[in-house]
């Protein structure tokens, strides 16, 4: 566990993020971690001052997490990270490229995960896509 | 009723130019999807995957030494940086106390790094807007830098000094008494060209209110270093005491204006200021060990951060006791620039993105590990 952390579910998240903002916490980046089964962490990282807050959310491989683009645009970027590399989907992400971050539209299997997962089926194009 | 004329009826025709990924402005591969009203842009989106290595991944084929070459080649330019906050991460969940001299070599090498990171874009920064012989002067004067590099380390650029618990190189005395005078030479160069880079009208005119971020705006979009100070936020990991700049007298060097020109001021008052803190540093550092021997497997969760010369350098590790690491989680300042960029490109002329999209010093390699 790391110092200065909380957990957090995942009806909790969207508030959570919206107090730290309005507190004066800068956003970071967010760490995905595999666990056993078909369970994932996602640690939030923020910083105010220079002193670290965390938010830990624990998901199951089929769950769709809130994006907190909403509230920290700059988030974005770890959070499609994390759809190509994990598989985890992010519902109301500001930018979102689908699985094709750092992914060929090609490759379905993501790198950092045991289970399978599909691509979000929507009819207009991804952010990003005719590279 | 209003009659609307021809002219307010007219669109303004609108396309979308892919601006890279080749890109004779970038050193690396990006592509921008520029959406455009004739010559102004409405929207940026950057287009990754050219160099997505996965090396985060590796952790789990390499053991947690090995890793350290590894992580060093998330990015050449910044290596000494992705060394040193990884090893700090092992440090602590291993609690291994590296000796203090280690400590001050660190610090020592990663501010040489960064200053011939800085002098490196400083040039390429200048070669954006044309002005090749200011670009040939800053890389010739980084060509002193690396070569401290290779006579101290052995390499020019991925020197390789930072090894779990300390650094595999020592200073010696005699290597001391010529770095000290070639550095007054590189500090003697670079404030010859202060004049032109501060004060010549064809920079300020490419980069004085080209790519404005406030301050407010940078904090909210996760901005980091000299991206950040550019916009007036005196914010500097190294004023977290990492390494032994708890010792070093130093400022955080800030700018208020929050364009383009206010990036390069602060990236051109940093490598003076990093040839202060290689002083100072060789200065106090003490006698003794480089290294401790680590013994045993790391088993934990710890968070490292370094100021890198791009900005934050984040590391989250973790380890369950076994000679590999279970995730190694790299997020480098570029990664956290982009969206900063994102928006500082609407309204700007189409004319004005090289100059922009470099004053963020995007290091594409590191974005995308």
């Amino acid at each position: 566990m790391l110092a200065n952390e909380l957990i957090i579910g995942l009806d909790s998240l969207l508030g959570e993020a919206a107090r730290l903002k309005r507190d004066g916490y800068r956003f970071v980046t967010m760490t995905a971690l595999r666990l056993n089964g078909t369970r994932t962490e996602i640690l939030y990282h923020f910083d105010r001052e220079l002193h670290f807050r965390h938010l830990r959310l624990t998901v199951t491989g089929d769950a769709t997490v809130p994006s907190i683009t909403p509230v920290y645009f700059g988030a974005f970027l770890a959070e499609n990270e994390i759809q190509d590399l994990f598989g985890i989907l992010f519902e109301g992400l500001v930018i979102d490229y689908r699985r094709t971050l750092f992914l060929e539209t090609s490759i379905e299997p993501a790198p950092f995960c045991r289970f399978n997962v599909k691509r979000k089926a929507k009819s207009d194009s991804p952010a990003g896509e005719e590279r | 009723m209003k009659v609307q004329t021809k002219d307010a009826l007219r669109l303004k025709p609108r396309s979308v130019i892919p601006f890279g990924p080749q890109h004779p402005v970038f050193p690396e591969p990006l592509q921008l999807k520029l959406t455009v009203e004739e010559e102004m842009i409405t929207e940026a989106i950057p287009v990754f995957g050219y160099v997505h290595r996965g090396l985060e991944q590796l952790c789990a084929q390499r053991d947690f030494h090995q890793m350290v070459q590894v992580v060093e080649r998330v990015c050449g330019i910044c290596s000494v940086m992705h060394a040193m906050c990884y090893c700090q991460a092992i440090e602590e969940i291993m609690a291994v106390e590296v000796p203090r001299r280690a400590v001050y070599l660190r610090t020592i090498w990663a501010e040489l790094h960064r200053l011939q990171s800085h002098l490196l874009w400083l040039g390429l920064f200048a070669d954006s807007f044309g002005f090749e012989s200011l670009f040939m002067q800053f890389w010739r004067i980084r060509e002193k830098v690396l070569d401290i590099n290779e006579a101290t380390a052995g390499n020019r650029v991925i020197v390789s000094i930072n090894v779990v618990g300390g650094v595999r190189r020592d200073l010696a005395a005699e290597n001391v008494r010529w770095l000290l005078p070639i550095l007054e030479q590189v500090e003697t160069d670079i404030r010859r060209l202060e004049s032109t880079v501060i004060d010549d009208v064809t920079i300020r005119k490419r980069t004085v209110g080209k790519g404005i971020l406030n301050g407010d705006r940078a904090r909210e979009l996760g901005a980091v270093g000299p991206t950040l100070r550019g916009s007036g936020v005196a914010q500097d990991t190294r004023q977290t005491g990492y390494a032994v700049y708890a010792e070093l007298d130093f400022q955080p060097v800030v700018e208020t204006s929050g364009d383009c020109y206010a990036r390069c001021r602060v990236r051109f008052y940093e490598t003076l200021q990093s040839i202060d803190l290689i002083r100072q540093a060789v200065a106090g550092m003490p006698p003794g060990d480089i290294a401790v021997t680590v013994k045993g497997r790391p088993q934990g969760e710890a968070v490292a951060r370094v100021e890198q010369p791009r900005g934050e350098l984040f590391y989250y590790i973790k380890a369950d006791g076994s000679k590999n690491l279970e995730r190694v989680r790299i997020r480098a300042p570029s990664f956290a620039n982009m969206p900063s960029l994102v928006t500082m490109l609407p309204g700007m002329w189409f004319s004005d993105v090289p100059v922009i999209v470099l004053s963020i010093d995007p290091c594409i390699s590191c974005t995308e590990r």
